[in-house]
């Protein structure tokens, strides 16, 4: 039997879903395009972001929304040296877990940076918008530095 | 908050995986001779079963397969299903019919398109014979067939169904 060829291609295979949002996350999302941060107080009392449709102690349905700051605190984060083409930037960023003034969890997005070094825990941050917004989670750019927002 | 805009009540959120395929020695030989117009399988030196296409093993018996074995464009519909939903990205209109096929000479199935048939008919043991797409248009790939249309043949029994000869179905 004779060497085979060698045969490789590209190949792609698509999920093409939609999701339908429901009245919690439609409505953080509506408010995003709006430019507006919205988190959902808990039957602890603590604000959550992004708003969660059910309690996570009771397990009730939650409904009491509440807008939170656009500026928070980095409470972790992690440097994207070499950013792939499915992430939102294309140059070296960190994925951050932040927690926005007014919530009492920490959300996670995109931190931009110019260097790892200038990103530390307890930094402040501030949301970034996009020229566009859409009613997206990337309609916050991302966050960078307080006082860089502009 | 602006009460004109709409609510938000759905988003697109589509995943899509990357791969780069490296076809491995069985299914590079398989493919180089689909691009001839060849169907050729691999029999298994244990149990002599013919499996198209090639994997460069026997999953029954656990032995490297490398006896090349040209089978039949022809072949016997081992089940079916009938596809009534749109699939994003398919070309082809449903309801179509898609089908598990042996080749005579060949004792597994491979998925193929079954068209120019009645769908209310199709049934198992049906007898079908490769479409081919014009030679020039030959590639490293299964749908240098078509699709596979009936055969005015008798149907295989059941118990017959994957154990035809490459030489045909003979009643």
């Amino acid at each position: 039997m004779s060497q085979p060829e060698l045969l490789s291609q590209d190949f792609e295979l698509g999920f093409t879903y939609t999701r339908s949002t429901g009245p919690v996350v439609g409505r953080f999302l509506t408010d995003l395009r709006d430019r507006i941060i919205v988190g959902i107080k808990g039957s602890d009392g603590k604000v959550y972001v992004p708003p969660m449709e059910y309690d996570p102690v009771t397990a009730e349905e939650l409904s009491e929304f509440v807008e939170v700051g656009q500026s928070g605190e980095v409470v972790s984060w992690c440097w994207v040296k070499e950013p792939r083409d499915s992430h939102p930037s294309a140059v070296p960023f960190a994925w951050a877990l932040i927690k926005l003034d007014g919530a009492d969890v920490p959300m996670v997005h995109v931190l931009r940076a110019s260097a790892e070094s200038e990103v530390s825990t307890g930094m402040r941050v501030t949301a970034r918008w996009a020229e566009e917004t859409r009613g997206f989670i990337t309609d916050i750019d991302g966050f960078v530095a307080a006082g860089d927002e502009s | 908050m602006s009460e004109e805009r709409e609510m938000i009540t759905g988003i697109e959120v589509p995943i899509y995986l990357k791969y780069h395929f490296t076809a491995g020695e069985a299914t590079a030989r398989f493919l180089s001779q689909v691009r001839q117009g060849k169907l050729v399988g691999q029999r298994c030196p244990s149990c002599n079963n013919v499996y198209l296409p090639p994997r460069g093993s026997c999953a029954a018996c656990g032995v490297a397969t490398t006896e090349e074995v040209e089978v039949a464009d022809k072949c016997t519909v081992e089940s079916f299903t009938i596809v009534y939903i749109p699939i994003p990205g398919n070309p082809i209109q449903p309801p179509y019919v898609i089908a598990n096929l042996i080749p005579d000479g060949a004792n597994i199935s491979f998925i193929h398109l079954l068209s120019e048939c009645d769908n209310d008919t199709v049934h198992r043991g049906q007898r079908v014979q490769a479409v081919w797409k014009p030679q020039e248009e030959w590639d490293y790939a299964m749908d240098n067939i078509r699709y596979f249309k009936p055969l005015d043949e008798p149907d295989v029994p059941s118990e017959s169904i994957g154990k035809v000869p490459v030489t045909g179905w003979e009643v």
